[in-house]
Protein backbone atom coordinates (compact mmCIF):
# COMPACT_ATOMS: atom_id res chain seq x y z
CA UNK A 1 0.00 0.00 0.00
CA UNK A 2 1.50 3.30 -1.06
CA UNK A 3 0.00 6.79 -0.96
CA UNK A 4 -1.80 6.26 -4.28
CA UNK A 5 -3.37 2.98 -3.08
CA UNK A 6 -4.50 4.78 0.05
CA UNK A 7 -6.00 7.61 -2.01
CA UNK A 8 -7.78 5.04 -4.18
CA UNK A 9 -9.12 3.30 -1.08
CA UNK A 10 -10.43 6.57 0.31
CA UNK A 11 -12.01 7.47 -3.03
CA UNK A 12 -13.85 4.12 -3.19
CA UNK A 13 -14.69 3.71 0.51
CA UNK A 14 -18.26 4.84 -0.12
CA UNK A 15 -18.49 2.81 -3.33
CA UNK A 16 -17.64 2.82 -7.02
CA UNK A 17 -18.94 5.71 -9.14
CA UNK A 18 -22.18 4.70 -10.91
CA UNK A 19 -21.10 5.92 -14.32
CA UNK A 20 -20.27 3.92 -17.47
CA UNK A 21 -16.51 4.30 -16.95
CA UNK A 22 -16.04 4.28 -13.15
CA UNK A 23 -12.30 3.62 -13.22
CA UNK A 24 -11.79 6.54 -15.60
CA UNK A 25 -13.80 8.73 -13.22
CA UNK A 26 -11.59 7.66 -10.30
CA UNK A 27 -8.48 8.24 -12.41
CA UNK A 28 -9.51 11.82 -13.10
CA UNK A 29 -10.20 12.38 -9.41
CA UNK A 30 -6.76 11.00 -8.42
CA UNK A 31 -4.74 12.46 -11.28
CA UNK A 32 -3.55 9.10 -12.63
CA UNK A 33 -4.57 7.02 -15.65
CA UNK A 34 -7.50 4.59 -15.74
CA UNK A 35 -4.98 1.82 -16.55
CA UNK A 36 -3.17 2.59 -13.30
CA UNK A 37 -6.43 2.55 -11.32
CA UNK A 38 -7.34 -0.85 -12.78
CA UNK A 39 -3.84 -2.28 -12.27
CA UNK A 40 -3.87 -1.19 -8.62
CA UNK A 41 -7.32 -2.66 -7.98
CA UNK A 42 -6.24 -5.98 -9.50
CA UNK A 43 -3.02 -5.95 -7.44
CA UNK A 44 -4.89 -5.14 -4.20
CA UNK A 45 -7.29 -8.02 -4.86
CA UNK A 46 -4.36 -10.37 -5.48
CA UNK A 47 -2.71 -9.23 -2.24
CA UNK A 48 -5.92 -9.67 -0.26
CA UNK A 49 -6.14 -5.95 0.59
CA UNK A 50 -9.45 -5.97 -1.29
CA UNK A 51 -11.58 -8.96 -0.31
CA UNK A 52 -13.99 -8.56 -3.22
CA UNK A 53 -15.58 -6.00 -5.52
CA UNK A 54 -19.35 -5.97 -5.79
CA UNK A 55 -22.69 -5.49 -4.13
CA UNK A 56 -23.03 -5.51 -0.34
CA UNK A 57 -26.67 -6.30 0.45
CA UNK A 58 -28.48 -5.24 3.61
CA UNK A 59 -29.43 -8.47 5.38
CA UNK A 60 -32.69 -7.11 6.73
CA UNK A 61 -33.88 -5.88 3.33
CA UNK A 62 -33.39 -9.35 1.84
CA UNK A 63 -35.60 -10.84 4.56
CA UNK A 64 -32.79 -12.05 6.84
CA UNK A 65 -34.44 -10.66 9.96
CA UNK A 66 -32.67 -12.94 12.43
CA UNK A 67 -29.01 -12.03 12.57
CA UNK A 68 -27.51 -13.68 15.59
CA UNK A 69 -24.07 -13.22 17.07
CA UNK A 70 -23.43 -16.68 18.49
CA UNK A 71 -20.65 -16.76 21.08
CA UNK A 72 -19.05 -19.87 22.54
CA UNK A 73 -16.65 -20.84 25.27
CA UNK A 74 -14.29 -23.47 23.90
CA UNK A 75 -10.89 -24.58 25.20
CA UNK A 76 -8.18 -22.30 23.78
CA UNK A 77 -6.15 -25.29 22.57
CA UNK A 78 -9.01 -26.32 20.29
CA UNK A 79 -10.28 -22.91 19.20
CA UNK A 80 -8.39 -22.80 15.87
CA UNK A 81 -9.52 -26.25 14.74
CA UNK A 82 -13.11 -25.61 15.81
CA UNK A 83 -13.17 -22.10 14.34
CA UNK A 84 -12.04 -23.45 10.96
CA UNK A 85 -14.90 -25.98 11.01
CA UNK A 86 -17.54 -23.47 12.12
CA UNK A 87 -16.35 -20.94 9.53
CA UNK A 88 -17.10 -23.48 6.78
CA UNK A 89 -20.77 -23.86 7.71
CA UNK A 90 -22.74 -22.30 4.83
CA UNK A 91 -24.80 -19.94 7.00
CA UNK A 92 -21.88 -18.41 8.95
CA UNK A 93 -20.85 -14.99 7.60
CA UNK A 94 -18.04 -14.16 10.04
CA UNK A 95 -16.12 -16.40 12.43
CA UNK A 96 -13.42 -15.13 14.77
CA UNK A 97 -11.38 -15.98 17.86
CA UNK A 98 -11.70 -13.04 20.27
CA UNK A 99 -10.45 -12.50 23.84
CA UNK A 100 -12.49 -13.44 26.90
CA UNK A 101 -13.18 -10.88 29.66
CA UNK A 102 -13.52 -13.04 32.75
CA UNK A 103 -15.57 -13.46 34.78
CA UNK A 104 -18.42 -11.70 32.90
CA UNK A 105 -17.52 -12.75 29.38
CA UNK A 106 -16.20 -16.32 29.08
CA UNK A 107 -16.69 -16.60 25.29
CA UNK A 108 -13.75 -16.82 22.89
CA UNK A 109 -15.35 -18.03 19.62
CA UNK A 110 -17.74 -15.79 17.68
CA UNK A 111 -19.87 -16.85 14.68
CA UNK A 112 -22.48 -14.62 13.01
CA UNK A 113 -25.48 -16.50 11.62
CA UNK A 114 -28.33 -15.26 9.42
CA UNK A 115 -31.82 -16.63 8.86
CA UNK A 116 -35.26 -15.62 7.69
CA UNK A 117 -37.02 -17.17 10.68
CA UNK A 118 -36.21 -17.89 14.30
CA UNK A 119 -36.64 -21.61 13.60
CA UNK A 120 -34.04 -21.43 10.84
CA UNK A 121 -31.53 -19.73 13.16
CA UNK A 122 -32.30 -22.20 15.96
CA UNK A 123 -31.40 -24.99 13.54
CA UNK A 124 -28.13 -23.24 12.65
CA UNK A 125 -27.24 -22.85 16.32
CA UNK A 126 -27.94 -26.55 16.92
CA UNK A 127 -25.57 -27.40 14.04
CA UNK A 128 -22.79 -25.25 15.52
CA UNK A 129 -23.34 -26.85 18.90
CA UNK A 130 -23.13 -30.31 17.30
CA UNK A 131 -19.80 -29.45 15.63
CA UNK A 132 -18.38 -28.17 18.93
CA UNK A 133 -19.56 -31.33 20.72
CA UNK A 134 -17.76 -32.00 23.99
CA UNK A 135 -15.71 -28.80 23.62
CA UNK A 136 -18.82 -26.63 23.95
CA UNK A 137 -18.39 -25.27 27.49
CA UNK A 138 -21.29 -22.84 27.07
CA UNK A 139 -22.73 -20.45 24.54
CA UNK A 140 -25.19 -17.63 24.03
CA UNK A 141 -26.86 -15.91 21.08
CA UNK A 142 -27.05 -12.13 21.02
CA UNK A 143 -29.57 -10.68 18.60
CA UNK A 144 -29.45 -7.07 17.58
CA UNK A 145 -32.58 -5.37 18.86
CA UNK A 146 -31.82 -1.97 17.33
CA UNK A 147 -29.37 -0.54 14.82
CA UNK A 148 -27.93 2.50 16.59
CA UNK A 149 -25.50 3.48 13.82
CA UNK A 150 -24.54 2.09 10.44
CA UNK A 151 -22.24 4.00 8.15
CA UNK A 152 -21.26 3.25 4.58
CA UNK A 153 -17.92 2.02 5.83
CA UNK A 154 -17.64 -1.69 5.17
CA UNK A 155 -14.57 -3.66 5.91
CA UNK A 156 -13.63 -6.74 7.81
CA UNK B 1 -37.55 -5.90 -5.95
CA UNK B 2 -38.23 -7.99 -9.06
CA UNK B 3 -36.42 -10.94 -10.62
CA UNK B 4 -33.86 -8.74 -12.39
CA UNK B 5 -33.00 -7.03 -9.08
CA UNK B 6 -32.61 -10.46 -7.50
CA UNK B 7 -30.28 -11.57 -10.28
CA UNK B 8 -28.23 -8.39 -9.87
CA UNK B 9 -27.88 -8.99 -6.15
CA UNK B 10 -27.12 -12.68 -6.52
CA UNK B 11 -24.62 -12.33 -9.38
CA UNK B 12 -22.79 -9.15 -8.44
CA UNK B 13 -21.76 -9.85 -4.83
CA UNK B 14 -18.23 -10.45 -6.02
CA UNK B 15 -16.20 -10.60 -9.19
CA UNK B 16 -17.27 -7.21 -10.55
CA UNK B 17 -15.04 -6.74 -13.59
CA UNK B 18 -12.05 -4.45 -13.68
CA UNK B 19 -12.14 -3.25 -17.30
CA UNK B 20 -12.89 0.09 -19.00
CA UNK B 21 -16.69 -0.40 -19.13
CA UNK B 22 -17.45 -2.85 -16.28
CA UNK B 23 -21.16 -2.05 -15.95
CA UNK B 24 -21.68 -2.76 -19.64
CA UNK B 25 -19.84 -6.08 -19.23
CA UNK B 26 -21.92 -7.04 -16.17
CA UNK B 27 -25.14 -5.89 -17.86
CA UNK B 28 -24.47 -8.16 -20.85
CA UNK B 29 -24.17 -11.15 -18.52
CA UNK B 30 -27.51 -10.19 -16.97
CA UNK B 31 -29.17 -9.62 -20.34
CA UNK B 32 -30.01 -5.98 -19.68
CA UNK B 33 -28.60 -2.67 -20.90
CA UNK B 34 -25.82 -0.77 -19.16
CA UNK B 35 -28.22 2.12 -18.50
CA UNK B 36 -30.74 -0.20 -16.87
CA UNK B 37 -28.09 -1.80 -14.63
CA UNK B 38 -26.86 1.62 -13.50
CA UNK B 39 -30.43 2.80 -12.81
CA UNK B 40 -31.28 -0.36 -10.87
CA UNK B 41 -28.08 -0.18 -8.79
CA UNK B 42 -28.88 3.44 -8.01
CA UNK B 43 -32.38 2.47 -6.87
CA UNK B 44 -31.18 -0.51 -4.79
CA UNK B 45 -28.69 1.75 -3.03
CA UNK B 46 -31.26 4.51 -2.53
CA UNK B 47 -33.82 2.22 -0.88
CA UNK B 48 -31.15 0.53 1.26
CA UNK B 49 -31.38 -2.95 -0.31
CA UNK B 50 -27.66 -2.56 -1.00
CA UNK B 51 -25.60 -0.85 1.67
CA UNK B 52 -22.85 -0.18 -0.86
CA UNK B 53 -21.44 -1.19 -4.22
CA UNK B 54 -17.69 -1.36 -4.69
CA UNK B 55 -14.48 -2.78 -3.26
CA UNK B 56 -14.60 -4.30 0.21
CA UNK B 57 -11.26 -3.70 1.91
CA UNK B 58 -9.45 -5.95 4.40
CA UNK B 59 -8.82 -3.42 7.19
CA UNK B 60 -5.64 -4.88 8.66
CA UNK B 61 -4.03 -5.57 5.26
CA UNK B 62 -4.41 -1.92 4.32
CA UNK B 63 -2.66 -0.82 7.52
CA UNK B 64 -5.85 0.02 9.36
CA UNK B 65 -7.19 -1.22 12.64
CA UNK B 66 -10.56 -2.67 13.49
CA UNK B 67 -12.12 -3.94 16.67
CA UNK B 68 -15.39 -5.04 18.19
CA UNK B 69 -16.17 -3.51 21.56
CA UNK B 70 -19.02 -3.75 24.04
CA UNK B 71 -20.32 -1.62 26.90
CA UNK B 72 -22.69 -2.40 29.74
CA UNK B 73 -24.91 0.68 29.58
CA UNK B 74 -27.32 1.48 32.44
CA UNK B 75 -30.78 1.64 30.84
CA UNK B 76 -31.46 5.14 32.16
CA UNK B 77 -28.33 6.36 30.35
CA UNK B 78 -28.88 4.41 27.13
CA UNK B 79 -29.80 7.33 24.84
CA UNK B 80 -27.13 9.63 26.25
CA UNK B 81 -24.39 6.98 25.85
CA UNK B 82 -25.63 6.15 22.34
CA UNK B 83 -25.19 9.80 21.36
CA UNK B 84 -21.69 9.97 22.85
CA UNK B 85 -20.48 6.80 21.13
CA UNK B 86 -22.18 7.45 17.77
CA UNK B 87 -20.55 10.89 17.63
CA UNK B 88 -17.15 9.22 17.14
CA UNK B 89 -16.42 9.03 13.40
CA UNK B 90 -14.34 5.92 14.19
CA UNK B 91 -17.54 4.06 15.13
CA UNK B 92 -18.66 2.35 11.91
CA UNK B 93 -21.62 0.37 13.27
CA UNK B 94 -23.34 0.26 16.62
CA UNK B 95 -26.02 -2.21 17.70
CA UNK B 96 -28.19 -2.66 20.74
CA UNK B 97 -28.14 -6.34 21.76
CA UNK B 98 -30.14 -8.44 24.20
CA UNK B 99 -27.45 -9.01 26.83
CA UNK B 100 -26.03 -7.36 29.97
CA UNK B 101 -23.37 -6.10 27.56
CA UNK B 102 -26.08 -4.24 25.71
CA UNK B 103 -24.19 -2.00 23.29
CA UNK B 104 -21.82 -3.44 20.66
CA UNK B 105 -19.89 -1.34 18.18
CA UNK B 106 -17.23 -1.73 15.53
CA UNK B 107 -14.41 0.79 15.55
CA UNK B 108 -12.35 1.31 12.41
CA UNK B 109 -9.34 3.60 12.11
CA UNK B 110 -6.49 4.10 9.70
CA UNK B 111 -3.87 3.27 12.35
CA UNK B 112 -3.74 1.08 15.51
CA UNK B 113 -2.77 4.13 17.63
CA UNK B 114 -5.96 5.95 16.61
CA UNK B 115 -7.97 2.91 17.67
CA UNK B 116 -6.47 2.89 21.17
CA UNK B 117 -7.07 6.62 21.47
CA UNK B 118 -10.72 6.29 20.45
CA UNK B 119 -11.27 3.48 22.99
CA UNK B 120 -9.71 5.60 25.75
CA UNK B 121 -11.77 8.64 24.76
CA UNK B 122 -15.00 6.61 24.79
CA UNK B 123 -14.24 5.32 28.30
CA UNK B 124 -13.42 8.81 29.48
CA UNK B 125 -16.49 10.48 27.92
CA UNK B 126 -18.98 7.80 28.99
CA UNK B 127 -17.39 6.92 32.33
CA UNK B 128 -18.05 3.27 31.45
CA UNK B 129 -15.55 0.46 30.92
CA UNK B 130 -15.22 -0.68 27.31
CA UNK B 131 -14.81 -4.41 26.71
CA UNK B 132 -12.40 -4.48 23.79
CA UNK B 133 -12.56 -7.68 21.75
CA UNK B 134 -10.15 -7.38 18.81
CA UNK B 135 -9.94 -10.49 16.69
CA UNK B 136 -7.16 -12.88 17.61
CA UNK B 137 -7.74 -15.08 14.59
CA UNK B 138 -10.08 -14.93 11.60
CA UNK B 139 -11.55 -18.20 10.33
CA UNK B 140 -14.02 -16.93 7.76
CA UNK B 141 -15.40 -13.68 6.40
CA UNK B 142 -17.82 -13.84 3.53
CA UNK B 143 -21.21 -15.32 2.76
CA UNK B 144 -23.33 -14.72 -0.29
CA UNK B 145 -26.89 -13.84 0.64
CA UNK B 146 -29.53 -15.15 -1.74
CA UNK B 147 -32.06 -12.49 -2.65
Amino acid sequence: MDATDLALMRATQAGLPLVPEPYQALAEQLGISAEQVMARLVAMQAAGSIRRIGAVPNHYKLGYRYNGMTVWNVPDVHVDALGAQIGQLPFVSHCYHRPRHLPEWPYNLFAMVHGKSLAEVDGQIAQISAVLGEFNLGGEVLYSTRILKKTGFRSG
Amino acid sequence: MDNIDRQIINQLQDGFPVCPAPYQHAAQQLGISEAELLARLQALLADGTLSRFGPLYHAERVGGALTLAAVKVPLERYDEVTDIINAFPEVAHNYQRNHVLNMWFVLATETPAQLQQALADIEQQTGLPVYNMPKINEYFVGLRLEA
